[in-house]
């Protein structure tokens, strides 16, 4: 397979006042497509910053990521908002989802990067809420939905664009044992039906065991 | 689709959104009032017409001119009509009465002002009658004035009891127009004087000339105080805009002092709606990362955050000019009557109200901007209202 | 238990940029009010020095203004011979017949207005002792001399010493200047009644006439005096006081009105300012509020310490505008007194009691605007509170 992520030698560290704190030391780290990667740690060991680089969020201060080959760390601020755009499908450990939308709405948010016709948008959205089981709750907002639900939600606007990779941060953080259950099993058929790349952080073993290749960081090194 | 997310995100904190518009619209009032104030002053100068020239004595305006001058003025090259007034001044009922009080020619008194809309047949009783008067159509409302009432004033510079019979009524032809002003005969005036204080007969307040080319104004009126240099009562002529700009000029400190006002309050506009976004913007902090992440360019956020502080700043603007004619007319009743014969919102205060809205809509969402743009999405994400 | 002052202190460090706009909200609402306020002193001021209450004015009843006054020379002789008139040392009255016109000059900086021109007699020196030569010398009577106003030499041009007016068919020279303890004199220019009444032809009629009395409690008397006198019903006497404090009337209360209204517009802008500031700040602290009454303390402890900190914005705006404001009375405004027609200048004059004003105006900004979201945070339930986090 090839590989959709390349690392090399990259580094990241930050600046506080007048402190450099280094979070990532020359970490090399390939990643096929198709893979299902979890990444742990103990908290501040970095693993957070390293799917931000992938995910295109941040840019290492040396080394080059690679993304289905392309540098991001090239990239300048508009073209890199392009690029996640169409290729990177985030999810977070707080959903942030719009207060505001209804759970169609958010879901077609990203689609409105896309040239797709208002036709094609809403064909795309109940495509996705179909898949993640969420069907019947298009019109509820957030706040009536349980936050597993409202994490389903989350991943469907994660999917809706067909990205190249799928990067999750704490997917299950902040769910219940049943829930947290339910989204890995969702996360598992995205990978193994509709091969999916997904990038994971957590520090939950259950969610991790779904994966199916752990590393671990310590010290901003992988182990 | 984002259209209605950004109405979305204004509404969200309704009880804060609402105080906002209601601060704008608050200060818009108030700008408002003070413009119409402005603008007020200035109605002299909207009222003037280009082809009119005054003519008065030219160390100040108090000081009469020979009704002798007459003649000469009529046969100046450009010149169509010659009319003149006196100030009366007087008191009319009390000393709080103010209007204009004026002598006039009624020959040649719709002549030089076409804008005063009045019956034929009245009009001719009015010149018929020697000890008559015309009034305007909102003071014959303010004092419920008909045809064949009495004015009686005491006189003050034309000392002694006068009595004038109502013969006519003026309306003004448009809303620049000053539709206070009383005026009688000043042959009437004239042989008063030469019975009560003989030496001020003959003698008149000041000459309105309607020219037949506006081009030739300043040519006109060197002519005509040419002819009277180095005479007793030497003349100043000049266009009437120029006549009523000097008035204005003389209390341009407290025109100045209003204008300062006004910006003061754009300033105080720009403060409320300016903290109101920022508080709004720094909660959404984690959203406007979450966009940048799904991809939303900057210029996107930039559009974003201003086109919410747009939408409440025009919000707030219209309320305020709905509110604003109530609080004008309330401010009119509060002064003394005909102090501002003219006190309308004038458009362009409307227009300019607006676009100040607008304006500071953009401005005041500037901050917010920057500070969005500046923090970084990771730290945006990370981030706890 | 009372919420300790270093918290409420404390937050306004962590907000500092609202609360810094909400204080410079608050200022620049303050700073309108008292200049209004100063304006309408400043006003007030200038008329009080103008005005004796042992002088008293006659002018023609129905007068408006002194512009508008005729006194002939005849009904001057009959006043005169009036009691309670306090006489010089040889024994005449000390009276003052002045013919007062009005004159245009050009502003420097552009534009024209009308100054007062005031034919005085000896006498006017002595019923008005404020005003002091300060330059130049007094114009020679029986000479087309003037001397004018500090406030007209410093604003017109062509009214410095040496140069020369022209009006009544005639060039009158500046010979001095004067100051008048900031009254409305200084924006005058004066000089010998006899030439002025010659110049203009009018004979002996004055436009007003300006005597003094032996004291200021023989007022009353001498008005009866007068309104006895048949030949005199044409005319009034008043206070010179009073006359000038009429005269400038009008510019008052527009000053007043117009600054009513602008301030209470003003002011319930700047408490919407305020409502929404402190609204923001108590939904931001919805978790310390819930935490502060679980540690124990009372709602009314919550509720003071919020209106507390909104009082304390309010202060410091008002104190903040109140310095702003003091500023102004390094200006003086010379501007068109629709009464008298003519220049008056004026300063924008700071007292203790528009001070305090100013202080209350923003005091009761500052409860107002506190007082619905520090009840608010109040009454919050200690659980929801802590919930929200």
């Amino acid at each position: 397979m090839p590989n959709i992520v390349e690392i090399q030698s990259v580094s990241k560290s930050y600046k506080r006042d007048s402190l450099t704190i280094p979070v990532l030391q020359n970490i090399d780290l390939n990643i096929p497509e198709g893979e299902f990667l979890a990444l742990m740690g103990p908290s501040g060991s970095g693993k957070s910053t390293l799917l931000n680089l992938i995910a295109g969020i941040d840019r290492p201060s040396a080394g080059s990521v690679i993304v289905g080959g392309i540098n991001v760390g090239t990239l300048n601020e508009t073209a890199l908002a392009a690029w996640r755009s169409s290729h990177v499908g985030f999810i977070f450990q707080f959903y942030n989802l719009m207060p505001v939308l209804t759970a169609f709405e958010n879901v077609e948010l990203p689609l409105h990067l896309t040239k797709l016709s208002k036709k094609e948008r809403n064909d795309h959205v109940r495509k996705v809420l179909d898949i993640v089981g969420l069907g019947d709750r298009m019109d509820h907002y957030p706040n009536q939905l349980s936050g597993g639900q409202q994490q389903r939600v989350a991943i469907a606007r994660a999917i809706a664009s067909d990205p190249t990779i799928i990067v999750a941060d704490e997917p299950t953080g902040d769910l219940d044992k049943t829930s947290a259950g339910e989204i890995m099993t969702l996360l598992s058929r995205l990978n193994s039906e509709l091969g999916k790349t997904i990038v994971m952080v957590t520090h939950d073993p259950s969610a991790a065991e779904r994966a199916h290749t752990q590393r671990h960081l310590d010290k901003g090194a992988l182990a | 689709m984002l259209i209605k997310l950004l109405i979305k995100n204004s509404l969200r904190h309704k009880l804060r959104t609402m105080l906002t518009i209601v601060g704008i619209a608050i200060a818009v009032i108030a700008f408002g009032l003070l413009r119409t104030v402005v603008t007020a002053w200035y109605a002299g100068i909207e009222a003037s017409a280009a082809n009119r020239l005054i003519v008065r004595q030219s160390v100040s305006f108090i000081f009469t001119l020979p009704y002798a001058y007459r003649e000469q003025i009529a046969r100046v090259p450009g010149v169509e009509t010659v009319s003149f007034f006196n100030w009366f001044g007087g008191v009319y009922i009390d000393k709080n009465q103010f209007f204009a009080r004026m002598a006039c020619d009624p020959n040649t008194l719709l002549d030089v002002y076409p804008e005063f809309i009045t019956d034929k047949t009245d009009f001719e009783n009015f010149k018929k009658e020697r000890n008559s008067c015309i009034v305007g159509s909102k003071l014959a409302e303010q004092y419920n004035l008909k045809i064949g009432d009495v004015m009686n004033m005491d006189g003050d510079i034309y000392p002694g009891q006068w009595q004038f019979t109502v013969r006519a009524i003026y309306k003004p032809r448009d809303k620049t127009v000053d539709a206070t002003q009383m005026f009688f005969h000043w042959a009437y005036l004239d042989e008063r004087m030469k019975q009560d204080s003989p030496g001020r007969d003959g003698q008149i307040g000041w000459y309105v000339v309607k020219i037949k080319d506006p081009g030739q104004s300043a040519a006109v009126s060197e002519y005509i105080d040419g002819l009277f240099k180095n005479s007793r009562a030497e003349t100043k002529t000049e266009t009437e805009k120029a006549f009523q700009q000097g008035f204005i000029a003389a209390s341009s400190a407290f025109i100045s002092a209003m204008n300062g006002m006004s910006f003061v309050i754009i300033g105080i506009i720009m403060l409320v709606l300016g903290n109101t976004m920022i508080m709004s913007a720094r909660e959404r902090t984690r959203e406007y990362a979450v966009l940048r992440t799904l991809g939303f360019s900057n210029p996107f956020i930039m559009v974003f955050i201003s086109g919410e502080s747009i939408f409440i700043s025009l919000l707030g603007g219209a309320l305020g000019l709905l509110l604003m004619i109530p609080f004008v007319n309330g401010f009119e009743s509060a002064m003394p009557k005909g102090w501002f014969p003219i006190f309308n919102v004038a458009n362009s205060t409307i227009v300019l109200s607006m676009v100040c809205t607008f304006l500071i809509g953009v401005l005041a969402s500037l901050f917010p901007i920057q500070r969005a743009l500046k923090t970084k999405i990771v730290d945006g994400l990370r981030y706890i209202g | 238990m009372k919420i300790p002052l270093k918290y409420i202190l404390g937050n306004f460090k962590t907000r500092r940029l609202t609360t810094g706009i909400t204080v410079l909200g608050v200022a620049l609402v303050v700073f309108v009010f008292a200049a209004v306020l100063m304006m309408a002193n400043g006003v007030q001021k200038t008329l009080i020095s103008t005005g004796s209450s042992q002088n008293v004015m006659i002018a023609r009843k129905s007068a408006n203004g002194e512009i508008g006054s005729i006194i002939d020379g005849e009904s001057v002789n009959t006043i005169m011979t009036l009691p309670f008139i306090a006489k010089n040392a040889e024994s005449k009255p000390i009276a003052s017949g002045e013919p007062v016109v009005i004159i245009n000059l050009d502003k420097i900086g552009g534009g024209m207005s009308n100054i007062t021109v005031r034919g005085v007699s000896k006498e006017a020196f002595t019923l008005r002792s404020q005003v002091k030569l300060r330059e130049g010398r007094l114009f020679n009577f029986g000479q087309r001399e003037i001397i004018v106003g500090t406030s007209i030499e410093k604003r017109f041009n062509g009214a410095k010493i040496g140069d020369r007016v022209r009006f009544a068919g005639d060039d009158w020279e500046i010979v001095g200047v004067f100051d008048a303890s900031g009254s409305g004199f200084e924006s005058e220019m004066w000089g010998d009644a006899v030439q002025l009444l010659q110049a203009f032809n009018r004979s002996n009629s004055v436009s007003t006439l300006t005597l003094r009395l032996e004291s200021e409690e023989k007022f009353e008397d001498f008005k009866k005096a007068f309104e006895s006198e048949m030949r005199l019903k044409n005319f009034e006497p008043e206070t010179e006081k009073r006359f000038f404090e009429k005269q400038s009337e009008m510019m008052s209360i527009f000053i007043k009105v117009l600054g009513i209204f602008i301030t209470l517009i003003f002011s319930i802008g700047s408490t919407i300012g305020a409502l929404i500031t402190m609204y923001a700040s108590v939904s931001s602290r919805t978790t310390e509020i819930g935490t502060l009454r679980a540690l124990g303390f009372q709602r009314k402890s919550v509720m003071a310490a919020f209106l507390t900190e909104s009082i304390f914005l309010s202060l410091a705006g008002a104190v903040l505008g109140i310095l702003i404001a003091s500023f102004l009375s390094f200006f003086t405004i010379s501007t068109l007194n629709f009464g008298s027609f003519a220049e008056l200048a004026f300063a924008f004059a700071l007292s203790p009691s528009i001070v305090i004003s100013s202080l209350l105006f923003a005091l009761f900004m500052g409860i107002l605007g506190g007082f619905l979201p520090a009840m608010g945070a109040s009454r919050l339930k200690i659980v929801d509170a802590l919930r929200s986090a």
